[in-house]
């Protein structure tokens, strides 16, 4: 991914507000750290820079908390021979947030090859956060040996079926969704029968205004199904999320930032961790990108995300590990 | 004359093929009759499997290299063959012993696939 930056903002929106045709230019340059917060159609952009000059009341949301991704914990090759370090670096991060977050989301990929001692050195990283508590959806590199039965032990006690769940945060519903398992030849990610009866069932009684949270490993739309970046029947789980004012949908898998509005759905891809990966088409293969060691971090990233209650917006905002 | 030559020709032409037959036909030593087994390779790289299709005669033990720098499985859509993960350099073999078309894939990355043709 191409190195954007920092200081260069086009458009210094101090607060305006922006209306849905400028929502595509603030997209363009979120990548370089911007905060975007959406209320109700009506967009307010505020860059990462002059966070600090913002009003603690604006910013604070009630609710606060990260996404990681992508970890790999056990790769080893030219593209990040120190996988370890920077999952460090990025609780380092996490750590110097103003705001501390209340907890995290990992959206997959934890290990390299499902071993035990990856899955163990990541739990052993993490205990050094901020946030005490993680919640996992495992990607497909955490299910390789076992079905993931072994994943399932570690991550998956209170989940249903493969590991699919949900709990409440201070009124957001949180839906935790396993994408990865019975991948079909040729085919894109999964979320099978069962679970998209179990997400109909899930979200049946709850208000129309309660924000909603998807997080799954393989986006939930097709970001490019050339190389398997997008899940076969993630439609109809949406359909049963149609009815809902604000629904945010946070993946991995890619190693890229990226990020769509369809309606009331906000999609939003995240980082890794451990490397990045080519945008659609620009390779041969989705493969690990090597990038000159010095400029690694800047292409690695957390997510950090704040909800203040009473507004339908979620601020998602991207920041890389330099 | 000529008809003697010709007959003596034919008559050792005869007696060549018998022997011939006669040292390759039962004789276990004799290479001719026993082929080596036949092996055959597929190399895995930048997500997809060098050749696509790999046609192969019956018997022949393919052998799957990862050379990719990320780990891939081997899988028989017909669960006719299952590897485990193969990290880079890692390989994969299996034996072939009834024709037919075997269409596998990679069970991390789905939209790697390919056959394997046995005659």
């Amino acid at each position: 991914m191409a190195q954007k930056n920092k200081d260069e903002i086009l458009h210094d929106h101090n607060n305006d507000g922006i209306d849905r045709r400028g929502f595509l230019k603030c997209m363009a340059w979120a990548g370089t750290g911007a905060l975007c917060v959406m209320e109700g159609g009506i967009l307010k952009s505020y860059s990462l820079s002059r966070l600090g000059e913002i009003s603690a009341k604006e910013m604070a949301g009630e609710l606060s908390f990260v996404q990681i991704s992508d970890s790999h914990m056990g790769f080893n090759k030219p593209a990040n021979p120190d996988v370890a370090g920077t999952l460090k670096s990025a609780l380092e991060k996490i750590n110097g947030l103003s705001r501390a977050p209340e907890f995290m989301l990992h959206t997959g990929d934890i290990s390299h090859l499902s071993k035990p001692e990856e899955f163990d050195t990541v739990d052993q990283i993490l205990k050094g956060a901020s946030a005490k508590d993680v919640f996992f959806v495992p990607g497909e590199h955490d299910v390789l040996n076992d079905d993931g039965k072994s994943y399932l032990e570690r991550y998956g006690k209170n989940a249903k079926g493969c590991g699919w769940y949900s709990f409440d945060k201070k009124g957001v519903h949180f839906m935790g969704l396993v994408n990865v398992m019975n991948l079909k030849a040729g085919g894109l990610g999964t979320l099978g029968h069962e679970q998209l009866e179990w997400i109909e069932d899930d979200v049946q009684h709850l208000k129309h205004s309660t924000p909603i949270v998807v997080f799954a490993h393989i986006p939930l739309w097709s970001v490019y199904p050339e190389w398997g970046w997008g899940t076969e029947d993630s439609a109809q789980a949406l359909a049963y999320l149609k009815k809902f004012g604000s629904v945010t949908v946070l993946n991995g898998h890619i190693h890229q930032t990226m990020q769509k509005v369809e309606g009331n759905v906000t999609f939003h891809t995240a980082a890794s961790t451990a490397f990045p990966q080519p945008q659609p088409g620009k390779a041969d293969s989705p493969g690990p990108m090597k990038v000159p060691a010095e400029q690694l971090k800047s292409v690695l990233g957390i997510t950090n995300v704040n909800y203040v209650q009473g507004r339908q917006a979620l601020g998602v905002v991207d920041s890389t590990l330099v | 004359m000529i008809r003697k030559t010709v007959w003596i020709g034919g008559l050792l032409a005869t007696v060549m093929v018998a022997t011939l037959l006669l040292l390759s036909a039962g004789s276990p030593r004799s290479s001719a009759q026993t082929p080596q087994p036949a092996t055959a390779e597929v190399k895995v790289d930048n997500f997809s499997f060098g050749p696509a299709t790999l046609t192969v005669p019956v018997g022949t033990t393919v052998t799957w290299t990862n050379r990719d720098d990320i780990p891939h499985t081997i899988v028989s859509t017909d669960k006719v063959f299952k590897s485990k993960v193969l990290d880079t350099d890692e390989k994969f073999s299996f034996t072939f012993a009834k024709a037919g078309t075997y269409s596998y894939f990679c069970s991390i990355h789905a939209k790697m696939t390919g056959s394997v043709v046995v005659q």
